[in-house]
């Protein structure tokens, strides 16, 4: 019998961490879009340093921060009573940072695409900021949007090695599907790990397929 | 009336260049901005609507405009792409900046676009887009309309077409106006007076008949 509950925690926590980014990474890569500030290149390098690092070094870095004994860490589990090493919390806030350039490169990229002179149109029609990211920006970059949405999940997905390091292997709370096949190798338990993996190629690959046939269709019809 | 008192410098391709302009213009006044490329009439439009900064001051009925935000001048901004919403069909398009149903079927009835009022603006020729640009910017009822270059980028019907929906409008609204135009047939047709400007500075400021016949000065406009 297939336990699918590290398939449910790794769309849980994907899904969380998608959610969340949105929110945050949204008005960052506005104003990366935007801004002529000298301090560009280095907070656009900062963003990127997940995508070069090896998960181990950020994880390290990450559970050094998170850990009750450091300031960070120490503050929230004294102040809110929260836990953020080898837990789900810790586990969102790392994939927060891990899955951060996926969110904001896309997202920026798309911005920057957009005709400066209909977001000024919208201006001056009297809209705020966010109403013409809301109502203008975001419906005319589609496909970035919908990049950084689906990458940014499957990517999170997929994590293993930050969230080894970060969150351990607790059933139920820490044990996401990536971890529960490394562990099932570890056992020799290659059938189970065989049907793991084939779900885990099979989803990924669906969902990049929506991705490119999403992105091929508004090429079609003239979005990009 | 319309005080403008500016003073910007410009980075352009002939090195560094004093924007200075000094006019008063009245209510209603249909005033068209000539000069050859590169003497500072985008920027001017641009400063007017407060999508650049300068130095100096801009009153509009007694009220400073230097501090006010694109979205609080009530501007009417045409600009030479367009820029039209292209998330949005002809009307949302009007409907985005009021919803004055009355308003935006007046506007395309006076430009015939009524029966394209539910077409996407992205299935438009350039010369129905232009007209949909026109009647966005009227849709706020601003105080001021500039348009850059509205008939540059369209053929000889349209822009004869647009020319006479420009003049349409302007006698059913009485909105004080300013045009940047290299077209002197439609400047004749259009302008209580015309403007020139060279290298950032006003060399010609008068009634058409004036300065249309001042040779010189149309063959230094017209060199496009």
């Amino acid at each position: 019998m297939i336990d699918f509950a590290p398939f449910i925690l790794s769309f849980k926590l994907a899904g969380l961490t998608t959610l969340i980014l949105f929110l945050l990474a949204l008005p960052f890569a506005w104003w990366l879009s935007q801004t002529h500030a000298k301090s560009k290149p280095v907070l656009e390098a900062i963003t990127a340093l997940p995508i070069v690092l090896p998960p181990s070094v950020l994880g390290f870095y990450i559970l050094v921060v998170l850990s009750p004994n450091a300031a960070v860490g120490g503050f929230f589990e004294d102040v809110f009573g929260v836990k953020l090493v080898f837990s789900f919390t810790g586990l969102v806030v790392a994939s927060c940072f891990y899955s951060l350039p996926f969110m904001v490169q896309p997202l920026q990229s798309g911005f920057e695409s957009l005709n400066k002179h209909m977001l000024e149109a919208s201006y001056l029609a009297g809209k705020s900021t966010l109403q013409t990211i809301w109502y203008v920006a975001l419906p005319n970059m589609k496909p970035a949007l919908i990049t950084a949405l689906i990458i940014t999940f499957a990517h999170t997905v997929g994590e293993f090695g930050v969230v080894l390091m970060v969150g351990g292997s607790i059933p139920d709370e820490t044990k996401v599907a990536s971890v529960a096949i490394y562990e099932m190798v570890e056992v020799m338990e290659y059938g189970k790990a065989h049907i793991y993996s084939a779900i885990m190629v099979a989803m990924s690959f669906v969902v990049l397929l929506l991705v490119y046939v999403f992105n091929h269709k508004q090429k079609k019809i003239g979005i990009i | 009336m319309l005080h403008i008192h500016i003073n910007k410098v410009l980075h352009g391709s002939q090195g560094e260049m004093s924007l200075e302009v000094n006019l008063d213009i009245n209510e209603g006044e249909f005033v068209v901005l000539m000069g050859e490329s590169g003497a500072g009439k985008t920027t001017l439009l641009r400063v007017l609507a407060g999508l650049e900064k300068s130095e100096g001051s801009i009153r509009v009925e007694g009220k400073s405009w230097k501090e006010m935000s694109p979205q609080k001048r009530e501007i009417g901004f045409v600009f030479q792409d367009y820029a039209l919403f292209e998330n949005m069909s002809v009307k949302e398009n009007l409907l985005f900046v009021r919803k004055d149903k009355a308003l935006a079927e007046k506007l395309l009835t006076l430009t015939e676009l009524t029966a394209l009022s539910s077409r996407n603006v992205k299935s438009l020729s350039g010369g129905q887009k232009q007209r949909v640009s026109l009647c966005r910017a009227m849709m706020n009822r601003p105080k001021l309309l500039l348009m850059d270059e509205p008939l540059s980028a369209l053929d000889a019907n349209m822009r004869k077409r647009l020319q006479s929906e420009i003049a349409k409008l302007h006698s059913a609204f009485g909105t004080t106006t300013i045009m940047v135009s290299h077209d002197t047939e439609a400047s004749y047709a259009l302008a209580d007076r015309i403007i020139v400007l060279s290298q950032g500075k006003v060399i010609q400021d008068g009634k058409k008949e004036d300065i249309l016949q001042k040779k010189t000065t149309v063959t230094y406009a017209l060199k496009e």
